[in-house]
């Protein structure tokens, strides 16, 4: 059977719910945070394939900004569990569980 | 008889979600340096599933921006804190079988969502080619804007990380 848009689209699904069952399932913030990684790169992968079989790059263009933003977003927010693991010397979500520093 | 990129897929897709899974649900080990090797493992093998997709770009940058530099950044927080009591820790048993239970729930209900849908290609013009030429024209034709954006972005987020690294936020 020829791999179409279908196919892809399958991959992207099963990979994005791996990645939320890491979200759900672990309890280290670190992992947690690359499950969000997986997660977003699931969708890379869905918007790559649509690109693709619509003969149309704006997808792959939106896939760079995204490349982007994620680089962005992974330096802020592990900056912020370094300062949170600075002043509770936990990485671990349960022992988090306090509003208040 | 099956054509070489259809077994180049089904290979690529495999490693990936094999990957994927012992990044997140790795039987042997919970320690975070193990998950990220494979988090770097899957990147890897979604750049072979963009070559397949021809977004030989993305491709690359997919291995350079996530797997050469984010990846790197995640290693060395992870070697910065010293995180050794994640492996004695023991796993809320109920809370991992019901998310794992809703999960695979949702990846039922995406897949068949999938295989349901019938998308509508567009028939005709040319296939496109996700390479460095076509794609830096429309970026700096169409999406000249956002572009310039993004850039402020990493600024703000350059300055903002280097504030939080601070010892005393005054």
């Amino acid at each position: 059977m020829e791999t179409g848009l279908p196919h892809y689209l399958i991959v992207s699904a099963l990979l994005f719910s791996l990645g939320l069952l890491g979200v759900i399932a672990r309890r280290s913030l670190l992992v947690m945070y690359m499950s969000l990684e997986l997660m977003l790169n699931a969708a890379n992968l869905a918007l790559v394939a649509f690109s693709r079989f619509n003969q149309n790059l704006n997808g792959q263009v939106m896939v760079f900004f995204i490349i982007t933003v994620a680089a962005a977003e992974v330096a802020v927010g592990l900056a912020l569990i370094v300062a949170l693991f600075r002043k509770r010397q936990t990485s671990h979500v349960e022992d988090l569980a306090s509003l208040k520093l | 008889m099956p054509q070489f990129t259809d077994l180049l897929f089904y290979a690529f897709a495999g490693l990936t979600l094999l990957f994927g899974f012992l990044c997140v649900a790795n039987p042997l080990s919970r320690n975070p340096v193990t998950s990220a090797m494979f988090l770097v493992l899957t990147i890897i093998s979604m750049a072979g599933l963009f070559v397949l997709l021809h977004a030989f770009f993305l491709a690359a940058v997919q291995i350079l921006v996530y797997a050469g530099a984010v990846m790197v950044l995640f290693l060395f927080v992870i070697m910065l804190l010293d995180l050794k009591e994640e492996d004695r820790r023991k796993l809320n048993k109920t809370a991992v079988g019901l998310g794992s239970l809703a999960v695979l729930g949702l990846a039922g209900v995406l897949v068949r969502a999938m295989l349901a849908a019938k998308p509508v290609i567009a028939a005709g013009s040319k296939p496109v080619e996700g390479s460095t030429k076509e794609l830096g024209r429309i970026l700096f034709e169409s999406y000249l804007l956002p572009f310039e954006i993004l850039s402020i972005l990493l600024l703000v987020a350059m300055v903002g990380v280097i504030l939080l690294s601070k010892k005393d936020l005054k």
